[in-house]
């Protein structure tokens, strides 16, 4: 995996679609476990779906859900440019 | 926000579903248990409610199950009883709900699992599924939502699930009871089929040696039990787990098998654990891959995007919460009038003089005053001055609670808890608060950390909860809206009680973050939540449950502590030392601290009363005027509660009682700002399990409360 061509979910604009490349060996355990659960899995689509009134948190729609995720946690989800 | 000693009320008489009975949960011998288990917003109460016919209240959001719920229900003669477990993502995560959906799973061996899952998100719920499926084998899997899906042109190969998975799989549409009987069914046969072995259904890609340790696991262990399972919970050093191994095996092999878990979790290490949650996503999106074709139509999708580009807009998002709230209090402030004032005229203005006019040729003097100017005119006043307001309110919130709008807020205000040090779950539990503050404290169970749980618990009390609205609603129309046209005054009190309420969030976020910088330091833990699809409420099933959960809930409450409370007062009113009565007694002590805070002693009696319930602090302070102050006399048609032009009758009792702007306004202030209600206290106590912090959340309140009101009654004197 190069980890060179990847970039994190938070930069992610507007209306833009990525694939999720992997998720940062610095988020463990349980809070990767629940990042896995909530469908921010390897391979999946994403896109951002909506900025929110502080851009922080961010909602992004990832396997038909749309879910959001403060900026500490879209750091760890890698995607693939 | 349904109020947990309220769930669980009536069995429904309407049902769709043939053939079958629904039971109450009562002492009937069950033929079998059915657990219940799925992802958070997949319409899993609904599947609980229709199977058992409760009617439970299913709001739009994730956490609002936090504990078990029981029902039962009988079909083709066999009475099953049915566990509806915390709606989960997953059973590996160890969150307090998941260890209890988990848990039911592995020691409560229930004889059948179904697993609900909603139809638009398969592949996410499958996860879920393959993980129910490695703990057990008799499994029914609930595809729901189904109606939603063929909305969006989503279709499910139900029969090759059905093969891949080995169970059976029914298409539902609980909301409107669509394939029940079809489940019943698939549930019952289940039920009576012969115990099958686990079929494990993921490749997890193992490690040799997890591989040889998994074959020494089945050797000595429990055959009914997965030892793939097992094994890997071992490995993991899973306490629950082991634990309940150590009540059921030989000691000497089990010690063996626990030695060398810890060697393999040793080399291992944590990348293991997360490889093997991987390849369960990877098998459930491969699954989903097979099962599920779609074609592609915009236009729904849209909807909810519109939608969430509104309410969750970057300017607009909080002015148009403030004017939701602000119309539902303007509906009900102006909506309560006239059945206020009915109800007024016939329990206070006609029923009550007729009443004590009979009690008094039947019965002594004193016990004609006791049941019918005290008891009698408490409850009377509980119910015309609470119910209107309550029968309205409540349907306009449900109706948010259920189109799926409350996630929203606490998207909008998550941005300030996290600056506050806390949970962005906890908006979601302030919301509930304004409910019922007992109920609130209880889902804070949604928080996993505890440092951000207790904060939430502590500053629940500042969500105006069911029982505070109603005073906040009779003060503001009667001082604040009287302040201005009879035109303006329902907006303006609308104002106000809003006012009210934002301070109650302010006031939450002062002091989460207070609490986070001193007694309750720590870095802000992590947050996730999901935006569920807008859904049409359900207008019938709202008002059933608004009105039945919420409504008859707290009036229920309000009439069993108003009954002793009216009699106390009426006592106390009544009995005379010295020539004067003990209330007056109590009046001139507590007066001057009162009019030290901007209030009055009458309010000070009434919120020690009102310690059981905040309820009835209107009636209290009522009562205790009138009896104190004498009541004075009735206007022509007087009787109008929330009206200014004619809201003589309370008027004129407030101003007997000396009561100024300022009184008002501290009211309003202390209503929002005291001790929590003895239930909340328990409540409190419950979760917290620590006395040191439930007294503190109880005083800490009232100091603050005495706080404002002091400051804020000096202030006011200056001008």
């Amino acid at each position: 995996m190069n980890y060179e061509e990847t970039f994190p979910l938070t930069t992610l604009k507007s209306g833009q679609r990525a694939v999720i490349r992997s998720i940062s060996s610095e988020c463990k355990g349980l809070e990767r476990r629940r990042l896995l659960d909530l469908g921010f899995v390897p391979g999946s689509e994403i896109e951002l779906a909506i900025t929110g009134p502080f851009s922080d948190p961010k909602a992004y729609k990832v396997k038909g859900t749309v879910i959001a995720l403060r900026k500490e946690q879209s750091d760890f989800i890698l995607l693939a440019s | 926000m349904s109020t947990p000693s309220a769930a669980g009320c009536a069995s429904c008489q309407i049902s769709p579903i043939y053939h079958s009975k629904k039971l109450k949960n009562g002492n009937e011998k069950w033929d079998y248990t059915i657990s219940l288990a799925g992802n958070p917003n997949t319409g899993k109460s609904s599947v609980f409610n229709r199977l058992t016919g409760l009617k439970q209240h299913t709001g739009n959001w994730s956490g609002k199950t936090v504990a078990k719920n029981e029902g039962g229900f009988s079909f083709a003669n066999k009475k099953f009883k049915l566990v509806d477990l915390p709606g989960t993502y997953s059973l590996l995560s160890t969150s307090h709900d998941e260890e209890i959906a988990r848990d039911f799973l592995l020691f409560g061996q229930p004889d059948v699992t179904v697993v609900v899952v909603d139809a638009t998100r398969l592949e996410r719920n499958l996860n879920l599924v393959l993980q129910v499926m490695e703990v057990t084998s008799k499994v029914v899997v609930c595809v729901n939502l189904i109606d939603e899906a063929v909305k969006k042109g989503i279709h499910i190969d139900t029969h090759k699930l059905s093969s891949i998975l080995n169970v059976p799989v029914v298409k539902t549409a609980a909301r409107s009871g669509r394939g029940m009987y079809e489940l019943m069914e698939a549930i019952a046969s289940m039920a009576e089929s012969p115990e099958r072995p686990i079929n494990p259904l993921i490749d997890y890609g193992l490690d040799k040696m997890v591989v040889s340790f998994i074959e020494k696991v089945k050797k000595s262990l429990l055959k009914q039990h997965n030892p793939g399972w097992l094994a890997l919970r071992i490995i993991e050093g899973d306490l629950t787990t082991i634990n309940y191994l150590k009540n059921l095996t030989n000691n000497g092999t089990l010690e063996e098998l626990l030695r060398d878990g810890e060697k393999i979790k040793n080399i291992l290490g944590d990348a293991h654990h997360d490889k093997i949650a991987e390849s369960l996503f990877t098998r459930a999106g491969d699954i989903a891959g097979k099962v599920v074709s779609k074609k592609n139509s915009v236009r729904l999708k849209n909807m909810d995007h519109m939608l969430d580009s509104l309410f969750l807009h970057k300017f607009w998002a909080f002015p148009i919460m403030l004017l939701l709230f602000a119309i539902m209090f303007w509906i009900t402030v102006s909506g309560a009038n006239a059945p206020s004032t009915w109800l007024y005229n016939l329990l206070i203005e006609s029923f009550h003089p007729t009443l004590k006019a009979a009690a008094i040729t039947i019965m002594p003097v004193w016990l004609a005053g006791l049941l019918i100017d005290g008891m009698y005119l408490t409850t009377a006043w509980v119910v015309s001055v609470m119910l209107p307001p309550m029968a309205i309110f409540f349907p306009m919130f449900t109706v948010l609670e259920d189109l799926g709008y409350l996630p929203r807020v606490a998207f909008n205000l998550d941005h300030i808890f996290k600056k506050a040090g806390a949970h962005g779950k906890q908006a979601m539990t302030m919301m509930m608060g304004f409910g019922c503050n007992a109920a609130g404290i209880t889902a804070t169970r949604i928080i996993d950390s505890p440092r951000e749980k207790l904060i939430a618990i502590i500053t629940n009390n500042f969500s105006l909860c069911n029982g505070r609205w109603p005073t906040q609603i009779l003060i503001a129309s009667l001082f604040i809206g009287g302040l201005v046209g009879a035109y303006w005054s329902g907006i303006i009190s609308a104002i106000a009680v809003v006012g009210v309420a934002v301070l109650g969030i302010i006031l939450t976020f002062i002091i989460s973050g207070a609490l986070s910088k001193t007694v309750l330091k720590g870095k802000p833990s992590t947050f996730n939540l999901e935006l569920p699809s807008y859904r049409p409420p359900n207008f019938l099933q709202i008002l059933y449950t608004s009105f039945i959960d919420r409504t008859l809930f707290v009036l229920w409450r309000a009439l069993v502590f108003a009954l002793p409370a009216g009699a106390a007062i009426w006592i106390i009113s009544n009995i005379n030392v010295d020539g004067l009565s003990i209330a007056a007694y109590m009046h001139n002590f507590f007066n001057p601290f009162g009019m030290l805070l901007g209030l009055n002693g009458i309010i000070i009696i009434a919120y020690i009363v009102a310690i059981p319930a905040n309820e009835i602090v209107i009636p209290t302070i009522l009562m205790l005027t009138v009896l104190l102050h004498g009541m004075p006399e009735a206007g022509q048609g007087a009787g109008v509660l929330f009206e200014m032009e004619s809201t003589e009758d309370l008027m004129k009792i407030f101003s007997a009682g000396g009561w100024t702007l300022l009184t008002a306004v501290n009211l309003m202030l202390f209503s929002l700002i005291h001790n929590p209600c003895s239930t909340t206290i328990y409540t409190i106590y419950k979760e917290t399990g620590s006395v040191k912090w439930t007294i503190f959340s109880a005083l800490m309140p009232l100091v603050l409360g005495i706080l404002v009101t002091f400051t804020v009654a000096q202030v006011w004197r200056m001008f």
